[in-house]
């Protein structure tokens, strides 16, 4: 029932935060496709000019870029599956009646206060490795070989670092929205003989849609450029096993300072994010308003 | 309500006469975490007792974190800091740049003749000084007496690779958690990169031919990557692909390594407080195979003052202070002589205090070993031992790194690791322009 | 969520989410340990428990070696500038798209979000250009724009999400009571959104304080916050675990101040029985 006052009235409000984000995704876009044309590299500013799509090339032609693909696919889905599936279970927990559920919330939720790089260097180092880690410890506990988790399982190892940062995050937001759950309708079902499974799957599950859709589009895009968790432990590697597109873009503005090369990586990256957010709008968009 | 304002009004004069008085200069200077650099803090009221009207600003970062945003401030022309940590990496690339301030000038105390050759050669270029190193290093082998001995053996002062096979054999001890040597093999430029480069120096390997064509294919490279493979898949810990330069030294401390070659720097902490192994550490230089050229590094990290930088006389004061004989001097008596920058000044070898330091004679022996502008045995169109002086090398040591990380890790042969290398260090000269 | 629920249960359910909550926050404790520890008692093989040398001079250090107070100012001021500046853009606009849905809504949200696609990393130069151009750099006023603006899609979506759960009806009945507009957001809406909003705020603080790209990257001396403060610890030439330790332990207790007392806001929440 929105009337034609209310509908101007809404535009004005939300022209603000289109108008901002606007200029801020423009100037930088309009700055980096500039780039992503030119040869630019900060230590050789001497040599210059355009070099049409050499930048692009060079990224589709580089031996890591598909497996970069892959891996940033990997890692987005893994954390994906990982957060939201723990996330509902560890949300339905705390959920319950249990003794000092304000600071069982606070421990759930402390790994997102953790500084990524910082995250992952107590993985790395404290859990992880293979001589000093906690991980080691326990194996030669029980007699077997300590795992090379950074060395063998790179990617897994760095999924999991990134899924125990970001579970907080998507617990979190399942929490708040079970709360607006009415127990009237669950205790109404539990009163009819309806099991717990039941009860999960055809109340609890559907209210949490729009949650579970948020969490999804949010984390993706977070997700599609996290490179400071790989910078830490692997580096990328060994080799490549552990390069996602973000992180070849890293090396190319850090490491090479080519600055047209980064800019041309960030523009395959935004297409790619693109992409993307385009399935997972045609697959998730419709739980946004039910 | 009177007396109030009275006492602001004076206390307003008061402030601003004495803030006339001082006419202070701020600068800003960028530096790295290490131990010397915190130390160097720590003593500031020496320096602000002799200059009182500079202050100083530090900004303390983590290595790559301080070189990623220094060099985006100095070729953006930035202007944010006056006094700039650098090493002789950046300093020749940025020198002939022009965008440093050319350090010849500096006062007659500063004695710029007591610098170490090898090291004042790595910072000038044109016959023009363009910063003041502030500690220096090279690398060698420390290792475990007491292992050496239960093994009946003795490590020459001046070893070959086929000396540190033997000892590594000898020592390796899987069951007993103690391998023969620990080597870096973590990939960056900096890190396995420039050890296996110093490493391919005493094998007669050199990266570029006087026509910058790359040399990865040649018998020497393929020597010195096999030997670096065999030595670490038979004597080294598991899971070294991920090992740097500190988690070498964690390994060590903890008496896990029965050798490291590294840095000299890292012989102070091999032999501080917080290694469990501090007295049974032994020092040779680094091994050679007898073509000339030892397997051991140069490096200095160095203040340098940007061109467009507005305070150039504070900056030249402060770098003054930080890096001449008087604190050396400075340090020694506040905190010991073993805690002293190492590797810059003659003067501090030619000290008898100094020269009872376990290893000061390995580190200056080790450094007047090296020469950037002859780093090879074979001539080469480049300086720099552990690295090439050109700007594209960070990005191409740093590929260079992840390939020979990955062969380390099992997922490639060293002939397809070279092949590799040879593959993208090509390419990248192509498109840079130095070769055809 | 008041269920009558046997002892029995009650027991298994608090056990099991002790158990998870003191599984996940583990590394967190670890590492809250291994700041108290000397540096070569927390890289101890086996992990030293009990056996450790406990000690309080990582804290001492870091405390003298940088100037950590003025490094908290600025992550505050930063973290909660960039919310607060955010939340004053996102709140009108969170409630139109849930109120006042148009055709093209959806699309407008997705858009948002997808400002957030391009890497950081790609767009460093630019952006420390125009900062450089514009005298930004090193100023608490520019690190509050650029992360509010990275947060803004975020601050909206979450709003959006929360807002979608108040039930029209009662924005209705209040309209049908006469209330304008401004009373309707002010009198009706905000009581009812205040959890969601609190909850949308603590995170983005968080996420904000967090930062550690251009936060590193576009400050130097007078703007740097906990993120430099940290960067200033890790990996150098000799291991500073303990000590990174201890400076992150110093970095996140503000925080976890803060989400102790948030989390009582959460707790009250929506109970929309009582709204019926």
């Amino acid at each position: 029932m929105s009337t034609q006052s209310t509908r101007m009235a809404a535009r004005f409000m939300v022209a603000p935060s289109v108008l901002v984000l606007l200029v801020w995704m423009i100037v930088p876009l309009a700055m980096t496709a500039y780039f992503s044309f030119r040869l630019y590299r900060l230590l050789s500013p001497d040599r210059t000019g355009w070099v049409g799509f050499n930048n692009y090339i060079w990224f589709f032609n580089s031996p890591d870029f598909w497996l970069a693909l892959t891996n940033t696919l990997m890692l987005v889905g893994g954390v994906l599956v990982i957060t939201v599936v723990l996330g509902i279970l560890i949300a339905l927990l705390l959920d319950q009646p249990v003794k000092g559920q304000g600071l069982l919330r606070i421990l759930v939720i402390a790994p997102f206060f953790v500084m990524p790089p910082v995250a992952a260097s107590i993985w790395e180092n404290l859990f992880m490795h293979p001589q000093n880690g906690l991980f080691a410890a326990l194996a030669r506990g029980f007699g077997a070989q300590p795992i090379l988790f950074l060395e063998s399982y790179p990617m897994p190892s760095v999924i999991g670092i990134v899924a125990w940062e970001w579970l907080p995050f998507a617990t979190l937001i399942f929490v708040t929205a079970l709360q607006s759950l009415s127990s009237e309708q669950l205790e109404a079902a539990e009163m009819d003989g309806a099991s717990a499974f039941n009860r999960f799957r055809y109340i609890i599950l559907p209210h949490l849609t729009r949650a579970i859709t948020v969490v999804i589009l949010i984390q993706t895009i977070f997700l599609l450029g996290i490179f400071g968790e790989i910078f830490t432990t692997t580096q990328g590697g060994p080799g490549s096993a552990s390069t996602t597109l973000p992180y070849m873009i890293f090396k190319q503005a850090i490491a090479a300072k080519d600055i047209g090369r980064a800019a041309a990586g960030g523009i395959i990256a935004v297409i790619l994010a693109n992409i993307v957010a385009y399935f997972l709008m045609r697959g998730l968009g419709r739980h946004l308003d039910a | 309500m009177t007396v109030t304002f009275r006492a602001l009004l004076g206390a307003s004069v008061a402030f601003t006469l004495t803030g006339a008085a001082l006419a202070e200069t701020t600068i800003t200077v960028a530096t790295v975490n290490n131990g010397d650099m915190i130390r160097m803090q720590g003593l500031m009221d020496d320096f602000y007792a002799k200059h009182p009207d500079i202050k100083v600003e530090w900004v303390t970062l983590e290595e790559n974190v301080l070189r990623q945003n220094v060099t985006t401030d100095i070729a953006t022309g930035g202007g944010q800091y006056d006094v700039l940590t650098i090493g002789t990496y950046e300093v020749p690339i940025w020198g002939k740049q022009g965008w440093l301030a050319r350090l010849n000038d500096l006062p007659a105390d500063y004695d710029v003749d007591d610098l170490l050759p090898a090291i004042r050669g790595g910072l000038t270029v044109d016959g023009t000084l363009y910063a003041s190193p502030f500690y220096g290093e090279s690398s060698m082998v420390m290792y475990r007496t007491d292992l050496m001995q239960a093994a009946g053996m003795e490590m020459p002062e001046a070893p070959t690779w086929a000396d540190i096979e033997t000892a590594a054999a000898a020592m390796h001890n899987p069951d007993a958690g103690v391998y023969g040597v620990c080597l870096r093999g973590k990939a960056g430029w900096g890190e396995n990169t420039a050890f296996i480069t110093a490493m391919s120096n005493s094998f007669g390997a050199r990266w570029f031919d006087e026509n910058w064509v790359p040399q990865f294919d040649q018998p020497e490279w393929k020597a010195t990557l096999d030997f670096y493979l065999n030595l670490m898949n038979s004597y080294g810990p598991p899971g070294a692909s991920n090992n740097g330069f500190n988690e070498n030294l964690t390994l060590f401390n903890q008496g896990k390594c029965g050798m490291w070659i590294d840095a000299t720097v890292a012989a102070s902490f091999v032999t501080g407080k917080d290694s469990t192994v501090a007295d049974s550490v032994g020092f040779a230089l680094a091994p050679d195979n007898g073509l000339g050229k030892r397997g051991n590094w140069l490096w200095a990290w160095s203040l340098a003052i940007p061109a467009s930088s507005q305070k150039q006389d504070a900056a030249k004061a402060f770098i003054n202070w930080a890096t001449n004989k008087d604190y050396l001097a400075l340090v020694a008596e506040k905190e010991g002589w073993a805690n002293v920058p190492p590797g810059t000044r003659t003067s501090l070898y030619a000290n008898e205090d100094y020269a009872k330091v376990p290893f000061a004679k390995m580190t200056i022996d080790s450094i007047n070993t090296a020469d950037p502008n002859n780093p090879s045995v074979k001539p080469v169109p480049y300086v720099g031992v552990q690295f090439v002086a050109i700007p594209e090398f960070q990005g191409m040591g740093t590929t260079v790194g992840e390939i020979f990380s990955a062969a380390l890790a099992g997922q490639k042969t060293a002939d397809q690791a070279l092949a590799e290398a040879q593959a993208a260090v090509t390419e990248e000269m192509k498109a840079s322009g130095y070769i055809e | 969520m008041a269920r009558a629920a046997s002892p029995r249960r009650k027991l298994i359910t608090t056990l099991t989410a002790w158990t998870v909550a003191l599984i996940i926050f583990f590394p967190v404790l670890w590492m809250i340990l291994t700041s108290f520890k000397t540096e070569a008692s927390a890289v101890a093989m086996p992990p030293q428990f009990l056996s450790a040398d406990w000690t309080l001079e990582n804290y001492v250090e870091v405390w003298g070696r940088s100037a950590y107070p003025r490094f908290f100012w600025n992550s505050v001021v930063i973290a909660v500038g960039s919310t607060l500046l955010g939340l004053v853009i996102a709140i009108p606009a969170a409630w139109a798209m849930a109120f006042v849905p148009g055709k093209r809504t959806k699309d407008l949200l997705m858009w948002m979000l997808s400002t957030k696609m391009m890497p950081a990393v790609a767009v460093m130069i630019p952006i420390y250009l125009l900062f450089l151009r514009f005298g930004l750099l090193d100023t608490r006023i520019g690190l509050v724009l650029v992360l509010m603006l990275m947060n803004l899609p975020i601050i909206i979506w979450m709003l959006y999400t929360y807002f979608k759960e108040i039930p029209a009806e009662i924005l209705e009945a209040a309209r049908m009571d006469g209330a304008s507009l401004w009373n309707e957001i002010v009198y009706v809406l905000t009581p009812m959104a205040v959890p969601g909003i609190a909850s949308t705020m603590l995170l983005n603080i968080i996420l904000a304080w967090n930062e550690a790209f251009w936060t590193i990257t576009l400050t130097t001396t007078r703007a740097a916050p906990l993120s430099a403060f940290i960067a200033s610890f890790s990996a150098p030439q000799g291991l500073f675990y303990a000590k990174l330790s201890a400076a992150s332990a110093m970095a996140i207790l503000p925080i976890l101040i803060l989400g102790w007392f948030s989390q009582k806001q959460l707790v009250r929440g929506l109970t929309f029985g009582a709204v019926k």
